[in-house]
């Protein structure tokens, strides 16, 4: 399946993705509309360390520990390899934040589990972080 | 010491599109932004800004604005703002003032006051869609004669030539003064393109090897980097005498940007500054360059052209004609209006004369000698967009040679402060987290794209005169006109005003 992937030598550190992330899944038309004096929770995080910049959102495992470990059934593997998280259902036990092993799972202003769906369940249709990214460092592709 | 020195830019910022990302604070490197947490708001330090607009590119929600600073001293016609605040850094300072890229002054553009011809009822355009049209072009040396051997059949005495798509290549500038990153775009996209790009007196990274057959080695007076290997590796050699920027000087690269890399590819220690001096010192004549040439034809068994490449100067056409007996194969003229990574301020902006006079009279003075075939004239120095290529062209010249174009493709903004070694769009600089920024993989293809854009520009320019090859349109001066130029600038360019 199609995966973001980011490579850590092109990646600036800018954040720009985490913007375009929070904006893509706002509903809004207008960034500022959508982003002006809130606090944003993107899908897609920035690490920091040591100069070393690196954008992390969820991997879309192959076999998925947070699926498995969900207590409320909300997230789910789809058929087309996408880890898919039902908002609905989440109860935010955050036991999933905890298993992942990327840290790829983040909570909301509700406290509820939020992660990253490729952009394929919102309005931007194609994932906004690589779209945004000024070095292409993020990228959406195939890969063995 | 009191600091007098005005901002040269004032930060707009419109608050109700701010959305505090701070992607403006961590992407200026003169650290301009910041964000006071405690209010809430970011904040400017207009003192520092350069104007690189790296900011007002980035900011998603268009936020930002670099504005020209409208504060001003007392108006006055006759010392400018600029002379004023010159003085005050000079007395703060005690130095000479340093600039980069091509001087900013107002001087004349002979190009924009030339025009071109087309073709209307009596000889036929050319549709560069439908019918063929030649961008390609060879430089090096012309064969005098004919030679035979007993049997009738020709000799090839065909001296090395440079093949390129389209008259144009990438100017010679070093691995030090611009990056790894913008010098891979630039090998790459020479590659691609099936034309030239130039190491610059900077040698060659290892690393970049792999695209000598397109890569043009600088030889320049403080010989950095020059090996066997070096030379082996190359398409030409060019010898530099001059730049355009800055005629009659050598260069200085700082010792900040001598950095591990850099230092392998020049020869020099780590953190010693490389000085460029202003003459070469085996080379006080025509017979010395001559040497020189020879010396680097022979180690590299008359493979290779040999380029030389000077500033336009005054006696210009007669330092070329000289360079054209010396054994050299292409003559590189590079003009007033020319860039550089850093040169003395009133030295770029007072020494040497436009590139089109130059040109003009160099090629009028090689064909008078008879001796225009002995070389190639490849021109620089500000070279815009293709139809001041067309223009070169039709002056005489052979191919052009272009470095700010290119830069600029690559995310240059022109805020002049290479020298400063704090690029934000990752071009002249050494420093990683700033490197970075430039990727070469959408470095090259802009630069693939901008070489492409020009040569259909050149073929359209072409068709319409109906001309179907650079060949023919080389030295075609009839194809100029002049407007609002005088009868000796008439004269030197050797073209009739328009309407006649």
């Amino acid at each position: 399946m199609k995966r973001v992937y980011v490579n850590e030598k092109w990646c600036l550190g800018c954040r720009l993705c985490e913007y375009n992330c929070a904006f893509a899944n706002s509903g809004e038309k207008d960034m500022v509309k959508a982003l002006k004096g809130k606090k944003i929770y993107p899908r897609i995080r920035v690490d920091e360390h040591d100069g070393i910049t690196f954008a992390v959102s969820c991997r879309h495992c192959e076999d998925p520990i947070c699926v498995k470990s969900c207590i409320a059934g909300a997230l789910s593997k789809e058929g087309d390899g996408m880890v898919k998280l039902d908002r609905t259902k989440c109860v935010g036990c955050l036991t999933c934040v905890l298993v992942c092993p990327y840290g790829a799972v983040v909570q909301d202003e509700r406290g509820a589990a939020l992660k990253c769906e490729l952009c394929l369940t919102n309005t931007a249709g194609y994932p906004a972080c690589v779209k945004g990214c000024p070095n292409a460092a993020i990228v959406y592709e195939e890969r063995d | 010491m009191p600091n007098y020195i005005l901002p040269d830019f004032e930060v707009e910022r419109r608050d109700d599109r701010c959305i505090r990302c701070r992607v403006c604070e961590r992407q200026c490197a003169n650290e301009v932004h910041s964000y006071d947490e405690e209010n809430d708001v970011m904040l400017a330090d207009e003192l520092k800004c350069v104007g690189c607009h790296r900011c007002v590119a980035l900011c998603p929600t268009r936020a930002l604005k670099i504005v020209k600073y409208s504060g001003t001293f007392r108006e006055n016609a006759n010392w400018s703002n600029q002379s004023i605040l010159e003085i005050y850094k000079q007395a703060e300072s005690g130095g000479v003032l340093l600039s980069s890229m091509g001087t900013p002054n107002p001087c004349p553009v002979y190009f924009d006051k030339i025009l071109i011809n087309a073709s209307q009822v009596t000889n036929p355009s050319i549709d560069p869609l439908r019918e063929p049209m030649e961008t390609r072009v060879f430089l090096g040396k012309r064969p005098q004669n004919i030679e035979r051997d007993e049997t009738g059949k020709l000799n090839n005495n065909l001296p090395p030539q440079l093949e390129l798509s389209v008259p144009i290549m990438f100017s010679a500038m070093s691995y030090g003064s611009i990056s790894y990153n913008a010098h891979e775009s630039l090998a790459r996209a020479a590659t691609e393109l099936g034309i030239y790009y130039n190491t610059g007196e900077g040698g060659l990274h290892e690393d970049f090897y792999k695209y000598g057959p397109n890569t043009i080695v600088q030889v320049a007076s403080g010989r950095f980097g020059v090996h066997k290997g070096y030379l082996d590796v190359a398409a030409a050699i060019e010898i530099k005498m001059g730049q355009g920027a800055k005629p009659g000087i050598g260069g200085h690269l700082p010792g900040e940007k001598i950095t591990e890399d850099v230092s392998r590819a020049r020869m020099i220690p780590v953190g010693t500054d490389a000085i460029s001096p202003a003459p070469h010192h085996d080379i006080y004549s025509i017979e010395d360059l001559r040497q020189l040439v020879y010396s680097l034809k022979e180690a590299t068994e008359y493979k290779k052209p040999v380029i030389v490449k000077v500033a336009a100067v005054h006696n210009i056409a007669a330092i070329a004609s000289g360079i054209a007996r010396s054994g050299a194969d292409i003559i590189a003229i590079d003009g007033f209006r020319g860039g550089t990574g850093a040169a003395p301020t009133r030295i770029r902006d007072n020494v040497g004369i436009p590139i089109e006079l130059a040109l003009a009279s160099v090629d009028k003075r090689l064909r008078d000698e008879g001796i225009r075939g002995n070389v190639s004239l490849v021109v620089a120095g500000s070279i815009r967009n293709s139809a001041d290529v067309v223009k070169a062209i039709a002056l005489g010249a052979d191919a052009c040679y272009i470095g700010t174009a290119a830069l600029i493709a690559l995310g240059c903004h022109l805020c002049r402060t290479c020298h400063l070694g704090k690029c934000n769009w990752g071009i002249a600089t050494q420093r990683p987290d700033l490197v970075k920024r430039l990727n070469p993989e959408i470095g090259y293809k802009r630069l693939v794209n901008l070489v492409t854009a020009w040569q259909h520009e050149i073929k359209e320019l072409l068709g319409g005169m109906g001309i179907n090859s650079i060949e023919a349109l080389r030295g075609n001066r009839l194809m100029l006109r002049g407007v609002g130029l005088n009868e000796k600038e008439l004269e030197i360019l050797g073209i009739k005003h328009a309407g006649e």
